[in-house]
């Protein structure tokens, strides 16, 4: 799908090339992540191939096509772009920052309109709310989904992102790649994606390729990087506990299947039945859930002791933290740590229970991977 | 109806105020001496002038201050921008009457020579705030709307002119003020306006004479930097 070779490219006044003398291929429908420290020409690299710069040596193909000799304008209206300051135009509402590129493709206004609305509720904004707004009205995790949305509208084959979740806090910035990996799944883009964070690659790429000083040092998948990196500076940069880096690789509803945890409880049933299921438990607790199979709290073994009442909704204790069955097993670690107990809940989009997951699921998972 | 009413309640008010200054001065002269200075018929002259300097030399220094702003804010002219925007700031430092004078002293006397100096003295701060606005839209925007495929003219007309909107108007809003005071002064080098009613007074020692001339200059100039501060609050709507 996209073929770089023996591309390098010198900026003016500087003695070394930023990128030298590079070969990579990018299958069609993965993400290709390309990481490595600062400086080290990720950015460059990616920007070549929507001709922001222009390489100085070597050819870049997309589909077959060379794509030095295409039409800027045209080539860059089929690439998706997402920087890391995401670039919104303040003067304009959300609608109109969505609907950019449509525009600039003539688009009949009828066509854009729903394909932008349809894009906000993609990445989670309503349109009715925010499409009338500034960027300046809303927050950082917002506009970088717009940004996102932005970027996808036309449905372009191919989307470049320079550390699209970059500018927001830590579980913002877990919550958007979740939601960005589900929403990958199903549109199968071809996605190039730089980031310095050695963790966000594993967790979003199909491949990655790690670059220095110019040069590609290993292009693999996550697993196979990990595994074998291909000289020290690799090995440096995925860390000693490789091990636990391999939570990122894997996704909770992989492993849910695995364990046998007991039925949770419903509001409504009687104590006695609750009390039942908490001694077969090994978490000493369980789930509380609505007809809906909605989460709606927890009874433990010592609620049960000091609170009196007839059914489960009347002891119950509501639940602080979840997790998404499609978020990574570190995101899973990361809650637990967090609220301090050896277990988490597992719900799916809608909030509906599909199992829990405690650290010694964890444990066994690292065990037999490593 | 009620937000027209209330955005001209201050113009209005102005406009009433330069009339009622006119009539009654007009009516009640001191003297003799006033009586023959301040005419209808002066006064109008006066004003026909004033707005005539004003308006044109206004005018072509919007257009061309914007055009060359905009040629001189293009990457490839960037450095003679930067060099024309230090030779614009020493430009601003000379007062307006020394303008006059040095036109005066190459182009000789009249009306013309008036609106052309007030012209080249009014392009500065417009010329001056367009490039530096255009200049100053942030990178990462030009880029990201550059990386969706947009062309140079769909950027500068989509994304740099608006975004630079704000100080452009700024910057014609300083030239409009500067203009008023400098268009007072286009007596000297007989370009008439209210500044001829100053001159009259101050030589005939009239205070009412010098009193009318020197409040409706000070009043269209409140007038003119309220409506252009009005145009600009209306159209910027995103910060």
């Amino acid at each position: 799908m996209i073929k770089l070779e023996g591309v390098t490219k010198k900026f003016p006044g500087m003695e070394k090339p930023a990128v030298d003398d590079l070969n990579l291929e990018i299958k069609k429908g993965d993400v290709c992540v390309l990481v490595g420290p600062s400086g080290c020409g990720k950015t460059t690299t990616m920007k070549m191939i929507n001709r922001i710069y222009e390489p100085t040596e070597g050819s870049i193909y997309i589909d077959g096509k060379d794509a030095l000799k295409m039409n800027p304008i045209k080539l860059r209206l089929d690439i998706g772009y997402v920087i890391q300051e995401i670039g919104l135009f303040p003067h304009m509402t959300i609608e109109d920052n969505v609907s950019t590129v449509p525009k600039e493709k003539k688009w009949p206004k009828d066509k854009a309109m729903k394909q932008v609305n349809e894009m906000l509720t993609l990445v989670g904004l309503d349109p009715e709310i925010y499409g009338k707004r500034y960027p300046s009205a809303l927050s950082g995790g917002q506009r970088q989904r717009v940004g996102v949305a932005r970027a996808m509208v036309s449905d372009p084959p191919i989307m470049l992102m320079d550390e699209p979740f970059g500018a927001v806090d830590p579980i913002t910035r877990a919550k958007l790649q979740n939601e960005f990996l589900r929403i990958q799944e199903r549109i199968g883009k071809t996605i190039v994606f730089v980031t310095h964070d050695i963790d966000e690659a594993i967790k979003m790429g199909d491949t990655i390729a790690v670059m220095r000083e110019g040069r590609l040092i290993q292009h693999d998948t996550p697993s196979d990087l990990l595994s074998s990196p291909a000289d020290e500076f690799v090995s440096n940069l995925v860390g000693r506990n490789r091990s636990i880096k391999r939570l990122h690789l894997i996704r909770i509803h992989e492993i849910l299947g695995e364990f046998d945890r007991p039925t949770p409880a419903t509001e409504d049933m009687a104590l006695h039945e609750v009390k039942k299921r908490i001694d077969e438990s090994d978490i000493r607790s369980v789930m509380i859930v609505d007809r809906d199979n909605k989460l709606k709290g927890i009874i433990g073994i010592n609620d049960l002791k000091r609170k009196t009442g007839a059914v489960a909704a009347d002891i119950m204790q509501e639940l602080d933290q979840s997790v998404t069955s499609d978020a990574t097993l570190n995101d899973a670690l990361s809650v637990m740590l967090e609220v301090g107990e050896g277990y988490v809940a597992v719900v799916n989009e809608d909030d509906q229970y599909q199992g829990t997951i405690t650290l010694g699921d964890l444990l066994n998972v690292v065990k037999e991977e490593g | 109806m009620n937000k027209f009413f209330r955005w001209a309640v201050i113009p209005l008010l102005l406009i009433a105020a330069g009339v009622v200054i006119v009539i009654y001065t007009v009516n009640n002269p001191t003297d003799g001496l006033v009586a023959r200075a301040l005419t209808y018929q002066n006064i109008m002259t006066a004003l026909q002038q004033h707005m005539g300097l004003m308006f044109v030399s206004m005018f072509g220094a919007i257009v061309v201050g914007v055009l060359v702003g905009i040629m001189l804010s293009r990457p490839k002219l960037y450095y003679i921008g930067r060099g024309v925007e230090n030779i614009v700031n020493v430009g601003q430092t000379i007062p307006s009457l020394a303008i006059l004078a040095l036109f005066f002293t190459i182009l000789g006397l009249g009306f013309r020579v008036a609106v052309f100096a007030l012209f080249l003295y009014s392009i500065l701060p417009i010329l001056r705030n367009t490039f530096a606005g255009i200049i100053g839209v942030e990178p990462s925007i030009i880029e990201s709307a550059k990386g969706m495929g947009m062309n140079p003219y769909r950027i500068l007309t989509r994304i740099e002119l608006p975004l630079a909107f704000p100080i452009i108007v700024a910057g014609v809003r300083t030239a409009v003020v500067i203009n008023v005071g400098a268009a007072t002064l286009a007596t000297f080098i007989g370009g008439g306006g209210f500044g001829d009613l100053i001159v009259t007074g101050l030589s005939v020692g009239r205070s009412m004479v010098i009193f009318t001339g020197a409040s409706l200059a000070a009043i269209t100039a409140i007038f003119l930097d309220y409506v252009v501060g009005e145009i600009e609050g209306r159209i910027v709507r995103w910060t």
